[in-house]
């Protein structure tokens, strides 16, 4: 396969992304995926301060940060207005624009992205809403395979009491209104999480990633992040 | 591929596709207009036109940030909302739908600009074939004239100078449209192209795509049942109020 680097171990998901080889990319590309309330945000934020002080460059991307459709896709969320697969093709847009602008080049000067949320987010939220994983996986084969993948496992009801705790409400699409599964946004909230999470448990049987209890404390999953990438960096 | 008919769509879908230049927006124009005037349900759509991601595509085309993946992903999403929000429920209730432009355009250019056709076909993959592909071929020599004369100035990405072709957009212009051509013309057979002469007279055009369709589609089904729209209402007149006031009684 010509997206595959022995030497690295590196290689696209599926056809990749053209005029771009594998083995330019010697950064190290470390995703923390998980729901809103799994403390994702926190321990990246602290993954980064400890990365930082021991010498090594990163960069951080996440869902919805490109420059050239967040904030379309920020107004078409909030009209609720598009159907399914012009929001996935949206989100996929904002995923490559992110990938090609910020990742790639960070990849290639040996730089640590950070990656809060992957691909894996929004395939489970669309293969949530009823799409062919067949046609999510050929349109996410632009991405690369990250050197770790972490998903912070939360239980729902664990997960609503954080958000609560943080906001006093729940967010609509977090609970995944747009199903109508229920009229009741805490209903609706844990019926979703549930879905969420057993569709992440089947990704990774396919993906691999490392699944880790953050029911937990902060400290305590800071401190098996580290262990883990740590041996990660010393190429163990 | 299905079509929509072999999908039992109770509309038709009808595309034109060639390069720009070839003067295929004049013909599905024309063809639209006869179509309105036979008092049939139709309906048109334009490629990359959808509101609500325009504004994405021109700023990532005014800010010349768009990859050959980007690019890609934005028009198939522009595609989308169009298919999903328009062209399907249009289908659905029975309309003919004439698109300027479909997939295939998607095809052509964004695999001559190195996108793995798998990949983009793939994405693609949720729309249906239409009932009636025109392909408007014309001498690449005539419909870079009719472009270059209308317009002084190529648009970056339109002239493909995201490809390094050559420093010269015209130049650039010539060969992107050249390798486009090459693409459709690779396609036509799998997708059932019916290949127009677009260096012929516009109005003679004209003449055998309205034969095509009519000899193609079975019109009458898609006439309206009003051929108008009904005039506004008239105020009521003295003999209604009378016929209301008995009826009340």
């Amino acid at each position: 396969m010509k997206n595959f680097d022995l030497k690295n171990g590196r290689r696209f998901y599926g056809h990749g992304i053209p005029h771009i080889k594998c083995e330019q990319l010697t950064g190290k590309l470390i995703v923390v995926e998980g729901a809103d309330g799994s403390g994702r945000s926190t321990q990246i934020i602290r993954l980064v301060d400890w990365l930082e002080t021991n010498g090594h460059p990163t960069v951080q991307v996440g869902l919805k940060r490109s420059s050239l459709v967040s904030a379309e896709l920020d107004k078409a969320q909030q009209g609720n207005v598009l159907s399914r697969t012009t929001l996935a093709l949206f989100y996929a847009t904002d995923f490559a624009d992110q990938l090609e602008n910020i990742m790639i080049p960070a990849l290639k000067a040996g730089f640590i992205v950070l990656a809060d949320r992957y691909i894996y987010t929004l395939m489970a939220r669309d293969m949530v809403r009823g799409m062919d994983e067949k046609w999510l996986k050929n349109l996410y084969g632009i991405a690369p395979e990250p050197d770790a993948v972490f998903y912070l496992s939360v239980e729902p009801e664990e997960l609503v009491q954080r958000n609560l705790s943080k906001t006093a409400t729940l967010d609509y699409w977090e609970s995944g209104m747009d199903l109508g599964l229920s009229r009741n946004l805490f209903e609706s909230f844990l019926d979703y999480q549930t879905k969420m999470q057993s569709t992440f448990h089947k990704l990774q049987k396919t993906y691999g990633f490392d699944i880790v209890d953050a029911n937990r404390s902060t400290d305590a999953v800071t401190k098996e992040l580290r262990k883990k990438i740590g041996a990660l960096l010393e190429g163990k | 591929m299905k079509t929509f008919a072999e999908l039992n769509f109770p509309g038709r879908l009808i595309a034109v596709e060639g390069l720009d230049g070839s003067g295929k927006s004049t013909q599905i124009y024309l063809l639209k207009r006869w179509l309105e005037a036979e008092g049939i349900k139709v309906y048109f759509s334009e490629w990359n036109s959808s509101e609500l991601v325009k504004s994405a595509t021109s700023k990532g085309k005014k800010r010349e940030l768009l990859t050959p993946t980007t690019f890609s992903l934005i028009h198939a999403t522009d595609f989308a909302d169009r298919y999903e929000r328009h062209l399907v429920p249009l289908l659905r209730a029975g309309y003919i739908v004439l698109c300027d432009r479909y997939v295939f355009t998607a095809f052509a250019r964004d695999v001559t600009r190195g996108c793995p056709p798998d990949w983009v076909r793939g994405n693609y993959n949720f729309a249906a074939q239409p009932d009636l592909t025109m392909f408007f071929k014309a001498d690449l020599e005539v419909s870079l004239n009719r472009i270059l004369e209308g317009r002084p100035k190529l648009k970056f990405f339109e002239a493909g100078m995201d490809l390094n072709l050559s420093k010269d957009p015209y130049e650039s212009f010539k060969i992107f449209q050249g390798r486009i051509l090459e693409q459709y013309m690779a396609m036509s057979k799998e997708f059932n192209f019916v290949t127009m002469n677009a260096n012929e007279n516009v109005e003679k055009q004209q003449v055998i795509v309205r034969k095509l369709v009519s000899e193609r589609i079975d019109l009458k089904k898609f006439k309206r049942r009003s051929p108008l729209p009904l005039p506004p209402s008239l105020p009521p007149t003295v003999e209604d109020k009378e016929e209301l006031e008995d009826k009340s009684v």
